[in-house]
């Protein structure tokens, strides 16, 4: 059974890959969907199995033996156990729904075979990567999804802001603090990529790497405070260029930066099974938010800019119930002192709360910066709803914003390869297909319950019993027991972020709409900090992108031309020339110099004679 | 003052290193060169004939004759040469004539 959930995405990138041109763009759609479908399904069966099962030892499953080397043997073997297996769920539940989707969003791209395929492909890979049963093994499902994203992100690849997206996006993995500045960049991908790739799968396998080897960092305070500070600052640094950013899916994805660093907060404070967690709830209502986000594009006809949209509500009700419980799970809407809520309110405040509880190094940092963040996320993710389904068509096109936004020329270029031909003949702006809305639903109900409903397996009471050794927990790691004992106001804390994010949002965008402006305005020098995004990718160009130019020229000018082909080959057909030169000088074509040359050489061998005589 | 070999040797040596200057030191005219040609095979001519007057054979002297006509049709050769060339280049100047040149 597992392997066929690891196996029949292979098997359906194979068929969609090698026979897509023969069997045609309907089959391979329904192949790869189809077994994707079987996976998923065998997913939350092994899910419920491996978790509710009392047996305490993992499930090795093997496939081959690798490499041996000496006494180092590489096996290839699939590890299942209750980490894997919620790797599964995500990975297959989202996996499958993003394709369902595609279906409809690709609905015009000539190429659909080879994205699915591609989509497949990474889906195998993904699920390499969580079954991995050694490091070895892990790091080629780590290159694995980094090619299938570098294929998925540059998928339109007559694209250039693609392609150099691809490039960028093929050497990160995590998007945390200083490593971050490829993801808003993919979003050059198509929508569903972004959601299955870089919201619900592959950015989160630094997070399932790092719980996977809890047995190491757990006896490393300095890793652990490591992971705390990278994950806070991250956190926070991405909710604030989240703030002012006016690409609908460049929000989603620096959202999803910010709830990358809550990850490593929950993981860096001890807490394992916190950042798998919201790992998994996040999974569900980002992949929701990026396909909400997508079925927009779609019915604003390819336009990603929010400060063309307005007043959609009415036209698009349907994706606009699902972006608003997106964006309440995300917000993390619930109840306080109880585990009543929306997914994100379950696992972000339970985050929350332990990096509050945590005496580890650096953790009252993350305490900070994650709850000033709760009410960034809960400000930016408010904005986007209120710039894209409230007001009018046009309320935002006059705005400051759209002076400074030259920066970013290659943002909102449009999602679909084909907006020059959709041949709608109208405009009119519509909900999207069935076959779009239904993942939508799916996954509105996951990011509804699946918080209540886990909790209690995850984080709760039914720890010991549902993780069983699957993360590894130190004697004195005591931080689930004392997160639940912090001060009322730290539990309230989360909540009270949310409402004032969300008051502040609403005040701007609802109430007072020229506030924004105002606040722009009055802090140029804030707003361009933020909407450039801290200035990172032109502090990395100056940093790294031109030094290694300019070392790269060095080499090439000094170390090859000079040096190699200057010695070499170059060096010695110029001495030939020079040589040839200097021959040629000799030859003047006047009689004379050839009669003293003939008087010399008679002259020499006379004189060769009359010394040496003739022998 | 008895003239002897040495004297008739010492002329042609003289001789052959005037034509053989002539050849290598003159710039200005083909005509000169001609002339040079000419006194080195005078002075060929002059050692043949005093060897042969010294060891009293006689085909050194034949041999002189014999020179004298090849030098004879060689120059009448080399002065049509020296015409026609300059009926083709206009100038006969040892500094233009480099055809030679690689």
């Amino acid at each position: 059974m597992y392997d066929l959930i690891v196996f029949l995405p292979l098997l359906g990138f194979l068929i969609a890959g090698l026979f897509g041109r023969q069997i045609g763009v309907r089959a391979s759609e329904l192949t790869t969907t189809g077994l994707l479908a079987v996976s998923a399904l065998l997913a939350w069966v092994a899910f419920f199995s491996v978790g509710l099962s009392h047996d305490e030892q993992a499930l090795v499953v093997p496939v081959a033996n690798w490499l041996t080397s000496g006494k180092l043997a590489v096996a290839w073997a699939l590890r299942i156990d209750t980490l894997t297996a919620v790797m599964l769920v995500v990975v297959g539940t989202v996996s499958f729904l993003v394709h369902v989707y595609s279906i409809g969003y690709m609905a015009e791209d000539p190429s659909r075979p080879r994205f699915f395929a591609y989509l497949s492909l990474f889906t195998f890979a993904m699920l390499m990567l969580v079954t991995a049963d050694n490091l070895v093994q892990m790091f080629f499902g780590w290159e694995g999804v980094g090619l299938a994203s570098y294929l998925l992100i540059g998928f339109w690849y007559d694209r250039p802001a693609a392609n150099a997206a691809a490039i960028k996006a093929a050497m990160g993995k995590s998007a945390q603090f200083l490593l971050h500045t490829w993801l808003p960049d993919a979003m050059e991908g198509p929508t569903p990529v972004s959601a299955l790739i870089h919201a619900a799968t592959m950015v989160t396998a630094g997070v399932f790497m790092v719980a996977r080897l809890s047995p190491l960092f757990d006896l490393a305070p300095v890793a652990l405070a490591v992971v705390t500070i990278v994950g806070a600052t991250t956190a926070f640094f991405a909710a604030t260029v989240g703030l002012v950013q006016n690409d609908i899916k460049r929000v989603i994805a620096y959202s999803t930066c910010s709830q990358l660093g809550y990850m490593f907060v929950g993981l860096g404070v001890g807490g394992y099974s916190l950042g798998i967690f919201h790992l998994f709830t996040h999974a569900f209502f980002k992949a929701l938010l990026f396909l909400c986000a997508g079925s927009v594009i779609t019915a604003m006809h390819h336009e990603q800019d929010m400060r063309a949209m307005g007043g959609l509500r009415k036209e698009i009700p349907v994706t606009f119930w699902m972006m608003m419980i997106g964006t309440l799970a995300l917000t993390g809407v619930g109840i306080p002192f109880t585990s009543i809520g929306f997914a994100g309110f379950v696992s972000k405040d339970a985050i929350i709360e332990a990096s509050y509880a945590s005496t580890g190094f650096g953790a009252t940092y993350a305490f900070v910066c994650v709850t000033l963040a709760a009410a960034l996320t809960a400000f930016y993710s408010w904005r986007l709803v209120f710039m894209t389904f409230f007001g009018q068509r046009g309320d935002w096109a006059a705005s400051p914003q759209a002076v400074a936004h030259g920066h970013d020329g290659h943002a909102h270029g449009d999602d679909h390869a084909h907006s020059d031909d959709h041949g709608h003949g109208d405009h009119a702006v519509r909900d999207s297909p069935q076959v779009m809305l239904v993942p939508l639903g799916v996954l509105a109900l996951g990011a509804v319950v699946a918080g209540v409903a886990f909790r209690y397996w995850f984080i709760g009471g039914g720890y010991e019993g549902f993780w069983k050794h699957a993360l590894f927990v130190g004697s004195d790691n005591k931080i689930l027991e004392t997160m639940e004992h912090v001060p009322a106001i730290v539990s309230l804390a989360p909540t009270l972020m949310m409402l004032i994010g969300f008051a502040v949002a609403y005040y701007m965008y609802i109430v007072d709409r020229r506030a924004p402006k105002a606040l722009a305005d009055a802090n140029p020098a804030l707003y361009r900090f933020l909407l450039n995004k801290w200035y990172f990718d032109e502090l990395y160009d100056f940093l790294f992108v031109r030094p290694a130019f300019r070392i790269g020229r060095a080499f090439w000018k000094g170390g090859d031309g000079a040096l190699i082909d200057g010695l070499g080959p170059d060096g010695i057909s110029a001495r030939v020339l020079d040589f040839a030169r200097g021959a040629v000088r000799l030859q003047t074509g006047y009689v004379y110099h050839y009669a003293f040359a003939m008087l010399l050489g008679v002259a020499i061998i006379a004189t060769w004679y009359l010394f040496g005589g003739i022998r | 003052m008895v003239i002897g070999l040495t004297h008739y040797l010492t002329l042609a040596a003289i001789l052959f290193t005037i034509g053989v200057a002539g050849i290598i030191l003159n710039h200005k005219n083909i005509i000169v060169i001609l002339m040079s040609v000419e006194l080195i095979l005078l002075a060929v001519n002059i050692n043949l004939v005093a060897f042969s007057t010294q060891s009293g054979d006689l085909t050194g002297q034949v041999f002189a004759l014999l020179i004298l006509t090849v030098a004879a049709a060689e120059a009448a050769i080399g002065l049509a040469v020296l015409v026609a060339y300059y009926r083709n280049r206009g100038s006969i100047a040892v500094d233009d004539i480099n055809a030679l040149k690689g």
